[in-house]
């Protein structure tokens, strides 16, 4: 079972990874985009708990809609709307009380918000690259009856190994897409982010 | 009329682009910048676009014209089908196409049309 608690340290964590990566996220964007990355998703998580903190919401469905309307309001760069629409989509799927199987089906659709909002499929550099492969991982970890500890590992996991594939990737959205070649041979900070996020829920699981 | 609003990360670049469009398009014709963040920087704001949209609403329509990244996808999360729309065309010519169209008192498909046409207009 995944309480609300568990979902406020995810965000917790979170922002401590962010804070903790946000030098290697904005290396990563300067190398490919506007170098804003880190500090954009570390003053939009520093809302969240802000906002989280105030509203104190009671369900796991309320924390990440929280969560997602803050970032949609409160990051100006496109890593708001996005992640924004993930949580979002996310908080409004999941149901109470929150099992394994719903929480893989409620990720699942938020991915599809991310998606179907960006207009981005694997392969083209973004944070997709990383979120697809998690949501897969929590897919086949619910049918083969793994715990949620070790589901969690492997989704992180699976977002870690799914960052490193942007790395010879060319960029097909996003700013960096106007790179062309030149994108080829970094990281996608998104991606970078993405992995970041799926390792502080792995972590608050434990 | 149909509101228009032009969505940028640049608060000058909506400001000026929407001083062009009434310009040519006439003093009446509801047109709203939404550009920058919140806190006047560089970047998109939801809350910003969203008082734009209440701006300009005069209960025919929206159509929003974002410059781009950030912008797309900040004005696709207002989408409102058949109320509030988003022109997917350049920036100067989609605005000046829309207002112009909306200021002639056309509906929003056929304003949301007219900023579309703009994305093929030749300039040579």
């Amino acid at each position: 079972m995944m309480e609300a608690e568990l979902f406020v340290a995810w965000f917790e964590e979170a922002a401590r990874q962010v804070r903790d990566n946000r030098d290697r996220l904005t290396r990563l964007d300067a190398a490919i985009g506007d170098a804003d990355h880190g500090t954009n998703i570390d003053r939009g998580l520093t809302e969240v708990l802000k906002e989280l903190a105030e509203s104190a919401p009671r369900s796991p469905g309320e924390v990440l809609t929280t969560a997602g309307a803050t970032l949609i309001r409160r990051v100006g760069g496109a890593s708001g709307p996005l992640y924004g629409s993930l949580f979002r989509q996310m908080g409004k799927t999941l149901e109470s009380p929150v099992t394994l199987a719903r929480f893989a089906g409620a990720f699942e659709e938020g991915v599809v918000a991310v998606e179907r909002l960006g207009k981005a499929t694997m392969g083209d550099k973004t944070m997709v690259d990383a979120l697809i492969p998690a949501s897969r991982a929590l897919a086949l970890a619910v049918r083969d009856g793994v715990d949620v500890r070790r589901a969690l590992d492997q989704a992180a996991r699976a977002a870690a190994e799914g960052a490193k594939t942007t790395i010879p990737l060319q960029a097909r959205k996003g700013r960096a897409s106007y790179l062309g070649e030149r994108s080829i041979g970094h990281e996608d900070p998104g991606a970078a982010s993405a992995a970041l996020f799926m390792a502080a829920l792995a972590a608050v699981a434990t | 009329m149909v509101g228009v609003v032009l969505v940028s990360h640049s608060a000058g670049l909506a400001a000026e682009t929407v001083a062009l469009a009434r310009g040519i398009a006439g003093e009446d014709v509801p047109v709203a910048a939404a550009g920058g963040t919140w806190e006047g920087g560089l970047g998109t704001s939801v809350d910003v676009i969203e008082a734009a949209v209440r701006g300009v609403d005069q209960g025919d329509g929206v159509v929003l014209i974002p410059d781009l990244g950030s912008s797309v996808l900040t004005a696709r999360l207002l989408e409102d089908a058949g109320r509030v729309v988003v022109a997917d065309v350049p920036f100067v010519e989609g605005a000046i196409a829309a207002a112009v169209t909306a200021g002639a008192g056309s509906p929003l498909a056929e304003v949301l049309a007219a900023a579309e046409e703009a994305r093929t207009y030749r300039k040579l």
